[in-house]
């Protein structure tokens, strides 16, 4: 976690648990966040599928969206990268 | 007999059908998606074919696939499990199209079971008590208040666009009728957009009691006592037994022959399960037919003897039935514990992992369904159900002995599960005695927040 440009921090959002991520609330659906957007606290950023139960993954800060490393339907371990936000 | 069965599912149950066949030397074909190349169900089938994909949506519930696996390893029936197509009408039908016996219902009878308010109303009308309701829309105050005084209270108000417990106002008297009517009315517009409200008996504090049935191509249909199926959390059940500790022999064959005039009714053919609701007074009211082999299967076959599963198979194969429930000399008490790789003390959460230690139960009165092993590392893709635990007794005191014993020495390390849950559920007084209702399992776990204040705290964080 290093301190970004502009003096925003860096905030790492991780898989809680191992399951399926996905971008969009349904599959006909835009995706809840895209790179460069700006999300407040709590706010949903994507969901989490774990034996079929779905939690949904929420900023933990203010901030702007600078990456999202997993695609769409990709099923992920426990405490995988899955955004990066910087905050402001 | 058939040739050969295709089983169209994973886990404990996949083992449950390839054992029945088995033993009934029918050879055996299992399906497995990518994710459940090293599940027990490959192994122990004939043969197998991959159809795809982890996620159920690209292999499990993909028929074409399923179908074409049949067809290409000769297979001339399809056993479904529970689950995944065992309730696809348009599966079922799609099998017999391509000259595969679908070993459960009709497709016919999968559309009535899909379709609750025809299937109500049929069994109604051949005399089986369901739970009153107007029989439309109530868009007048005195009509709701005719009805709710004809009913009894307490009533339920329910938009008729609702669903999944929302858009339900409970009245427990007239005036509540009367202050709740209008407002229900105008918040099922706002929520649904439509103000259509019906009035429907709300049951207090109900058990939920079924009972198994069993039907021949050949008009006859007998059932095989009740499961007991109260104890439930989020409308999935956790513990279940056969007989009910609250059903005397009279009550017992006045909702036996409810639930074969149920079946009948409906045309109903092979396996399935009546489900009734119970109230204090023991009023049952008829909910529904679930045209399946069930998860709790298991607690009829220790006190009926009979194995459910190779009556499936026997039943779509055009076999008849040659006894009656009067015939079965049902013997003792059965229970059993769905154990699933959750974590009770945080709200049910799945646990997924790998199985470092497995230590199975065993000894005098236990089974256990299951399909894990050693190693074994559970997909994150399907069901947090790992192994049915099931104890069997002469009496029900017994049962629970085993019970309490079996769980203790289960060990499934290091995964979460409800284990523990159950070993609390097995010292208290109220379940000994067999005192509970469909609320039961709160005494033990909260219920479930809301994630409305979440949404609050919000507004707060933004300013």
């Amino acid at each position: 976690m290093s301190e970004e440009q502009q003096g925003g921090k860096r905030v790492e959002v991780r898989a809680p648990m191992s399951g399926v991520f996905y971008r969009k609330p349904a599959p006909d659906q835009p995706p809840y966040v895209e790179v460069g957007a700006r999300v407040k606290k709590k706010q949903v950023l994507g969901l989490l599928e774990t034996m079929k139960v779905f939690q949904k993954i929420k900023s933990p800060a203010k901030g702007k969206i600078v990456e999202i490393v997993p695609e769409d339907e990709t099923p992920l371990k426990d405490n995988d990268l899955i955004f990066v936000i910087e905050t402001e | 007999m058939f040739k050969k069965v295709l089983v169209a599912n994973r886990g404990e149950i996949a083992l449950r059908v390839l054992r029945a066949c088995k033993e009934m030397d029918i050879p055996t074909v299992a399906v497995y998606s990518e994710a459940d190349e090293k599940s027990l169900h490959v192994r122990f089938a004939d043969e197998n074919v991959c159809i795809g994909p982890p996620m159920s949506a690209k292999s499990y519930l993909n028929a074409e696939r399923i179908i074409k696996a049949a067809v290409k390893t000769g297979a001339d029936a399809v056993h479904p499990g529970y689950g995944y197509l065992a309730e696809s009408e348009a599966f079922a039908a799609a099998c017999e199209d391509r000259g595969l016996v679908f070993i459960g219902p009709t497709p016919r009878n999968l559309q009535l079971a899909g379709d609750k308010i025809t299937a109500k109303k049929i069994v109604e009308e051949a005399g089986v008590p369901v739970v009153p309701s107007s029989p439309g829309g109530v868009s007048e105050q005195e009509e709701a208040l005719r009805l709710g005084n004809e009913m009894g209270y307490p009533v339920m108000i329910k938009a008729s666009g609702g669903g999944g417990g929302r858009g339900i106002r409970v009245c427990r008297n007239e005036e509540e009728l009367l202050e709740e009517f209008a407002v229900a009315r105008s918040e099922a517009r706002a929520a649904f957009g439509n103000d259509e409200v019906y009035i429907e008996k709300f049951v207090i504090r109900p058990r939920h009691i079924e009972f198994q049935v069993l039907a021949d191509r050949h008009g006859n249909v007998i059932h095989l006592g009740e499961r007991e199926c109260t104890i439930q959390r989020r409308y999935q059940k956790l513990i279940e037994e056969s007989p009910s500790p609250k059903l005397t022999p009279e009550l017992r064959k006045r909702m036996g022959e409810a639930a074969v005039t149920a079946a009948r009714s409906a045309g109903y053919f092979n396996a399935g399960t009546v489900e009734f609701l119970l109230d204090r007074d023991d009023n049952f009211y008829f909910m529904e037919i679930n045209a399946r082999i069930q998860v709790e299967h298991p607690v009829t076959e220790l006190v009926t003897g009979v194995d459910l599963v190779k009556e499936q198979i026997r039943l779509a194969g055009g076999e008849a039935l040659i006894y009656s429930f009067d015939d079965l000399q049902t013997r003792g008490w059965a229970i059993e514990c769905r154990i699933n790789a959750e974590n009770p003390d945080m709200d049910f959460m799945p646990s997924p992992g790998t199985v470092e230690t497995y230590r199975p139960p065993g000894g005098f009165g236990v089974r256990l369904d299951t399909h894990l092993y050693q190693g074994y590392e559970l997909p994150i893709y399907y069901d947090s159900l790992i192994a049915k635990l099931i104890t069997h007794d002469l009496t029900r005191e017994g049962a629970i002995r085993i019970m309490k014993r079996a769980l203790g020495e289960f060990r499934v390390e290091p995964l979460k599960t409800t284990i523990p849950l159950y070993l609390r559920v097995m010292e208290d007084p109220d379940f000994l005695k067999g005192d509970f209702d469909t609320s039961y399992i709160h005494r033990f776990v909260p219920e479930e927040d809301d994630e409305e204040e979440d949404e609050e705290d919000d507004e707060e964080e933004d300013d």
